[in-house]
């Protein structure tokens, strides 16, 4: 056998440390939930390098607030498909029958109304609607924090991601719990000093003012606690950037 | 016989940049399409006056442009790909601005020497550019005092605010970092100047092209790639572009 040259032998030396330390990496991430459900495919390292900077800088952050006159006068309610029929019933009756259901990996699964919603702390928050296009408003936002009612569900220590489904068809979207914890994340019934308008998401809409427009899902009815998720879209699933 | 002109770190984030700048410029222009309109302070939206429209179609039927088509939507990728070429990017400014510190790139090879350092030289080399006098024999293994301030602006200047510009659009690092995006003025401030940057940046690369194009561009893209360049018509040098 030739001997290795002293270039070969560092260089080896590095390559085997390189893939070492990356596997190191990976498991490390995987345990502090740095790794984002869409780490797969061409796109996945990006994801997974933005995802893993973001818990790491920014978990606890608070997305910017605004002074009140700083509040658009002409917000953008951006366009929604047409009302199913199971919304045009609700909204006949008022909402009065509006339900959110919290399931999955909690204590307690549970089934509240609006009024239920709003016998909870109440709380304000006057953040930007910041759209994946490009525009963005300021509003006030007026709900009780989601970490609440999670903590009334009792979830589990296992549950690492939420999903929460729109009433209207195919349309639901999923956060992480550093998100579905943080003091931000409102379940969302008011807006500028009156009820959440329907254009706007009303009667109930998930705020998550760290996050694209996108994530701020319209008209919730379900809240489910999950431990693994398998990512599908066609945007990146974590919209912090 | 062959002259050495660029190290293999220059010609490897070179083209790095090279290939990410694309990518990041085609998915930019992508996404802009899909709001052509431009503000200036902290919101925008179509129910606001812009500050300046791109006259084109949008991809959202919901921003009036005055066309009656709407361009498909493909933002998905568009997104992927420019935060993705974005990490590319970044990663090989700060090995480029790293070893470039360390190994006196910098000093040596963009800093004006003592004797340019004055407007007086720059506008000499810009009047030898304008009356077309071709590059001289100095030019060949090293930048002249054009070049290296204009590099130094694209590098110190350009980049780190195209990239300031971009991270300002970033929700959950406005969060942790307000100040990155209330120093631009507000959020659409930040969006406005992302995309004058990106011009200014795209400025540069027709210039730097155009002038390849005038001291030979087939004799420097073989320097760029292979780090040589045969000496026909060349003078002889040794030193290199490290």
């Amino acid at each position: 056998m030739k001997p290795m040259s002293r270039r070969a032998l560092i260089t080896s030396g590095l390559a085997a440390a390189g893939v070492a330390g990356l596997a190191a990496a990976n498991r490390l991430a995987g345990r502090h939930g740095l790794i984002p459900p869409d780490c797969r495919g061409i796109y996945g390292p990006g994801e997974t390098l933005t995802y893993a900077t973001q818990r790491i800088l920014t978990r606890h952050a608070m997305a910017r607030e605004f002074p009140r006159n700083m509040i658009s006068k002409n917000p953008f309610m951006n366009e929604v498909a047409p009302p199913s029929d199971q919304f045009k019933k609700l909204q006949a009756g008022g909402f009065g029958d509006w339900r959110l259901t919290v399931d999955g990996l909690v204590a307690h699964p549970m089934s509240l109304s609006l009024a239920d919603l709003r016998s909870l702390p109440t709380h304000s928050q006057i953040t930007e609607v910041v759209c994946e296009e490009g525009w963005s408003y300021v509003a006030e936002w007026i709900g009780t924090p989601l970490s609440g009612v999670l903590r009334e569900a009792g979830i589990l220590p296992q549950a690492r991601y939420l999903k929460y489904f729109s009433i209207q068809p195919e349309w639901s979207d999923s956060i992480d719990m550093a998100d579905a914890h943080h003091p931000q994340t409102f379940l969302t019934l008011g807006m500028n000093d009156g009820e959440l308008p329907v254009g706007f998401g009303g009667p109930l809409r998930l705020r998550v003012p760290r996050q694209l427009g996108y994530k701020s899902v319209k008209y919730i009815t379900r809240i489910t606690a999950t431990d693994s998720m398998k990512f599908q879209g066609d945007y990146a699933w974590f919209a912090g950037i | 016989m062959a002259i050495a002109r660029h190290s293999v770190l220059v010609r490897v984030t070179h083209w790095l940049t090279v290939i990410s700048f694309v990518a990041l410029l085609v998915t930019g222009l992508e996404i802009v399409i899909s709001h052509p309109r431009f503000y200036w302070g902290e919101t925008g939206n179509v129910n606001m006056k812009p500050l300046f429209t791109i006259p084109i179609p949008s991809s959202r039927d919901t921003v009036p442009t005055g066309y009656g088509y709407v361009m498909p939507d493909q933002n998905g990728w568009s997104r992927y790909l420019h935060f993705e070429s974005a990490w590319v990017l970044v990663l090989t400014g700060l090995v480029y601005g790293i070893a470039s510190l360390l190994n006196g790139h910098f000093r040596r090879n963009l800093v004006p020497e003592p004797g340019e350092r004055s407007l007086g030289a720059h506008w000499e080399r810009m009047s030898q550019y304008l009356r077309r006098k071709p590059p001289g024999k100095d030019e060949t293994h090293s930048y002249n005092v054009l070049q290296r301030t204009t590099y130094l602006i694209v590098i110190f200047v350009l980049f780190p605010l195209v990239i300031w510009t971009g991270l300002a659009l970033s929700p959950s690092f406005n969060a942790a970092f307000p100040w990155g995006v209330n120093l631009l003025g507000g959020r659409q401030s930040a969006r406005t100047l992302h995309f004058f940057v990106t011009w200014a940046l795209v400025l540069f690369l027709l210039v730097h092209v155009a002038m390849l194009a005038v001291s030979g561009f087939w004799s420097r893209m073989q320097g760029m790639i292979t780090g040589r360049t045969s000496s026909m018509g060349e003078s002889v040098a040794t030193k290199e572009l490290v």
